[in-house]
């Protein structure tokens, strides 16, 4: 008798978790209807966002959302690398646990934090300094010299990518040192004993096992950098146009909701646009980290 | 070549347990590699204690006793694998080409260049039969193509497989059976050209039938290179060895001519060993 | 075979070997310093960050931080009304969210173990775990605060409590599986039903690893804003009443932070000191409960 109460109990659970997750789509589907009649497909895609004329498009917010994460990845993903291959085959023993917990400690820093620390400190340093620079010097060159122009303001698409790519650094970090370790010693022994140098394991024989996994970890470093939302309020400059520019400033869908909620009123059209980008988000970010999980499954079995 | 026809039986070779031992000619006395006085530590554990043997040139070394006994150890010496491992170190000296393995400027590319290894379990790469071979000899040399697939067959047929894989070298290695990936793993480590190679027990995970060809593989072998083969069957030393080396405990207890080790060891712990009183 | 004609042994050609060697071990070494520094700029972070909230929240930090509520820029305020409701929704979502974890997490270990429900509850968790926080936000907002006349610390409770479920499934489940069947089986084997065997003895056995879970939950949505922003909105004043709007740490140092008002920014840097110390101080402890029981 205990047992069926308590085995349901746990099912009934296990049952509850499958519904809320349900149910999140549901809700976030319906309450954003009313933008999706309003605007049919072309929501995704225009980058009207004019509450004065009750005209609102995804495009920008998109756009915003998909640059910033990927440009994230882009900075984060080597820095990621050289850290878990430090920790798993260069660090001395009595170095590998302290460094790997401060590392750690990194993704455990509330994200508005990260905010704060990049509105106030990093955001007047690449004003200041950093823009500047590569202005006059990425931004001569011809073609990518168009994403380095405009004033720079120390906010914007960039800046956003670049707090998102120390707060995903610690996640793809630690996912990598994880399949590394798992990589049995003797393969790595036979690498060696034909007289490979540590890179040359590391590139021939470590990235080839665990090249599947690895994508995993980078994946789910996309998925948290697409919906994080507090970091990215404080720097990306809320702007609701598409600039050319990375150091111009935009919107992700997470900002823009973050941002405009409070001035959105009940049943308007303007709250249903940003339950619409809620929805949005959603799909997006179950879809990369439905491919994350399913790249690094092999690994939770093992 | 069949095992038996190699070995010509002087008088007595039948030895303690029904061992069968190769032929008792006399060993190459060319040494292509001298061990004096050499001590290991896993930390402060002494796990090697003043071990002096000589590897001679082109002939099969042997190296047998119960586990634990430091024989696997002293392979792990002969390439340096140790230093991969803080915390480990070896004293003494392993002459090699006229200079000592474990001295702290030894460069170790180099060195396992020259002194290749054969592991307990296949170890293929997770790549093709072809980027598997060429994976060392890349690290060593530049080979224009045609060169680089004339060393991978050559590769792969000394080591007896070139037949099972040449319609398909540019699969998987992973499809291959457990034997085959052993030999898979002997021809990429006698494509990079080594002077001597290292087996660490090489067939304790395969089946009887495909042990048997790694050992007709490194009787074949031993034409060309020098070998250390470390193993738990005593059989397979009788077999492949021309000298053998007793240790226990990290003492090297005996060496001798395979023959006469199994016949008529001068040690008792020797000989209580290979008649299966412990071990 | 010509190639079978290559000799073995020292012939290859020194010269061409010395040279890639050379190239080798110079590549290696770049290899190596750029992965220091990838491991040292990730330090650095962590050090400026720390440095930075060590150094403004310190020259904000006041007696009255702790004593007083939130106050209209230019007046005297601090930020207890914040700190006191940042307690009771984290401790009030761990406290919901727990029980509810420790039960899937359980089902999973000790009942779905590669049952076709089993992994759909898995996989669903793990999206939970790392799903965006806001949206969470917006589903609790659309579920409890339209249809109950406005926002509250309930709805606040209700969000974080979601938040926590995952990283409870994960942990419970995690701990469970490390438990050798063999203690199951001799449990089982005294005659003990199955849900005494889970609860008296794996659950006991899992507890430090649990515990070590529920301190990181307890972390995690102590730092968490964007949930909060749509269902307990934030209250200036004194309240502890979950039913109406409720305010919270993170909540006031987004609105202060982004304020022109140089004393409120000074506010939200002491409570920026404040969460972090608080944040990172479970994580550490949490770390060490676990390492000291393996």
């Amino acid at each position: 008798m205990g047992d069926v109460i308590f085995e349901w109990a746990c099912k009934g659970a296990g049952l509850f978790v499958l519904v809320l997750l349900g149910a999140i789509i549901v809700e976030l589907f319906i309450a954003g209807l009313p933008a999706f009649r309003a605007f049919g497909l072309a929501f995704i895609t225009s980058a009207d966002w004019d509450p004065v004329q009750e005209v609102f498009g995804a495009g920008v917010s998109i756009y915003g959302t998909l640059v910033t994460s990927i440009l994230a990845i882009l900075l984060a993903v080597p820095l990621a690398f050289g850290v878990a291959f430090f920790l798993t085959e260069l660090a001395p023993p009595w170095m590998r646990r302290p460094v790997g917990t401060a590392v750690e400690l990194l993704a455990a820093v509330p994200s508005i934090i990260y905010g704060m620390w990049g509105f106030f400190i990093i955001a007047p340093a690449f004003g200041t300094y950093i823009q500047p620079t590569i202005i006059d010097t990425v931004g001569e060159l011809p073609v990518i010299g168009a994403l380095f122009q405009g004033p720079p303001f120390g906010t914007g698409l960039f800046t956003a990518a670049f707090i998102l790519a120390i707060m995903i650094l610690p996640f793809i970090a630690a996912t990598m040192r994880d399949v590394f370790e798992q990589v049995p010693p003797v393969y790595k022994e036979s690498a060696y004993g034909l007289g490979a140098t540590t890179w040359e394991v590391m590139k021939g024989v470590v990235l080839p096992y665990t090249r599947i996994s690895v994508v995993g970890g980078v994946m789910l470093g996309l998925g948290r950098a697409l919906g994080e939302t507090m970091a990215v309020t404080f720097v990306i400059g809320n702007a609701n146009r598409i600039s050319s520019s990375l150091f111009g400033p935009g919107n992700t869908i997470a900002s823009l909701v973050a941002l405009e909620f409070g001035e959105s009123e009940i049943g308007s059209l303007k709250l249903a646009s940003l339950l619409a980008l809620g929805f949005i988000l959603f799909v997006l970010s179950f879809i990369v980290l439905a491919i994350s999980r399913w790249l690094l499954r092999s690994r939770l079995k093992a | 070549m069949s095992q038996t026809s190699e070995v010509t039986k002087p008088a007595g070779t039948t030895g303690f347990g029904g061992l069968q031992a190769r032929s008792g000619a006399a060993l190459n006395t060319v040494v292509r590699v001298a061990i004096r006085n050499l001590d290991f530590f896993y930390g402060d554990n002494r796990a090697l204690k003043a071990i002096n043997l000589d590897l001679p040139d082109r002939q099969v070394t042997g190296m047998i006793g119960p586990s634990g006994c430091g024989k696997s150890t002293l392979l792990r010496v002969l390439n340096r694998m140790y230093s991969l491992y803080p915390g480990q170190r070896a004293e003494g000296e392993v002459m090699m080409d006229g200079r000592n393995v474990i001295a702290p400027d030894m460069d170790l590319n180099e060195l396992r260049a020259k002194v290749g290894m054969v592991f307990q379990k296949p170890t293929p790469f997770p790549m093709t039969i072809r980027e598997n071979i060429a994976f060392g000899v890349r690290l060593h040399e530049r080979l224009p193509k045609n060169r680089m697939d004339e060393r991978i067959e050559w590769a792969l047929t000394r080591a007896a497989i070139w037949g099972e894989v040449k319609d398909r070298l540019d699969t998987s290695a992973m499809g291959l059976s457990g034997g085959q990936q052993q030999r898979l793993c002997i021809a990429r480590t006698i494509a990079v050209r080594p002077e001597v190679i290292l087996f660490d027990e090489p067939t304790s995970a395969l089946d009887p039938i495909s042990t048997l060809k790694i050992e007709e593989l490194i009787d074949e072998l031993k034409r060309d290179f020098t070998i250390a083969i470390v193993t738990h069957n005593m059989q397979q030393a009788a077999r492949c060895a021309d000298q053998v080396a007793f240790f226990y405990l990290g003492e090297l207890v005996e060496v001798a001519p395979a023959a006469q080790l199994f016949t008529a060891p001068r040690e008792k712990r020797t000989q209580e060993y290979i008649t299966g009183r412990f071990g | 075979m010509s190639a079978t004609t290559i000799a073995p042994g020292p012939v290859k050609d020194a010269a061409v070997a010395l040279a890639l060697g050379r190239r080798r071990r110079r590549t290696d070494r770049m290899v190596r310093a750029l992965c220091l520094g990838a491991t040292l700029l990730g330090l650095a972070f962590l050090a400026s960050i720390l440095l930075t909230l060590t150094w403004r929240g310190f020259e904000a930090m006041s007696l009255r931080v702790f004593t007083m509520v939130t106050a209209p820029p230019g007046s005297e305020g601090g930020l207890l009304n914040a700190i006191v409701g940042s307690l009771i929704q984290a401790l009030m979502g761990t406290a919901i969210g727990t029980p509810i974890g420790m039960l899937v997490g359980t089902y999973l270990a000790e009942y779905a173990r590669g049952s076709k429900l089993g992994n759909a509850v898995r996989f669903v968790s793990d999206i939970l775990l790392s799903a965006p926080s806001i949206l969470i936000g917006l589903f609790v907002y659309q579920l409890m605060v339209l249809p109950f006349g406005g926002f509250s610390g309930w709805a606040g409770v209700a969000a974080l409590a979601i938040i926590v479920i995952p990283i409870v499934v994960r942990t419970t489940e995690d701990m469970l599986q490390l438990i050798p069947n063999t203690l199951r089986e001799a449990v089982i084997g005294l005659g003990a039903p199955k849900w005494r065997m889970i609860v008296l003895v794996c659950w006991r056995a899992a507890m430090s690893g649990i515990i070590t879970g529920v301190l990181l939950a307890v972390a995690r949505v102590a730092g968490e804003t964007a949930p909060l922003l749509f269902t307990s909105l934030g209250n200036n004043a004194w309240s502890t009443d979950l039913s109406k709007p409720m305010s919270s740490l993170p909540v006031t140092i987004y609105s202060f932070a982004g304020s022109p008002f140089e004393d409120w920014i000074a506010l939200a840097w002491a409570g920026a000191l404040l969460i972090t110390l608080g944040v990172l101080g479970l994580n550490i402890l949490a770390r060490s409960l676990l390492r000291s029981r393996i």
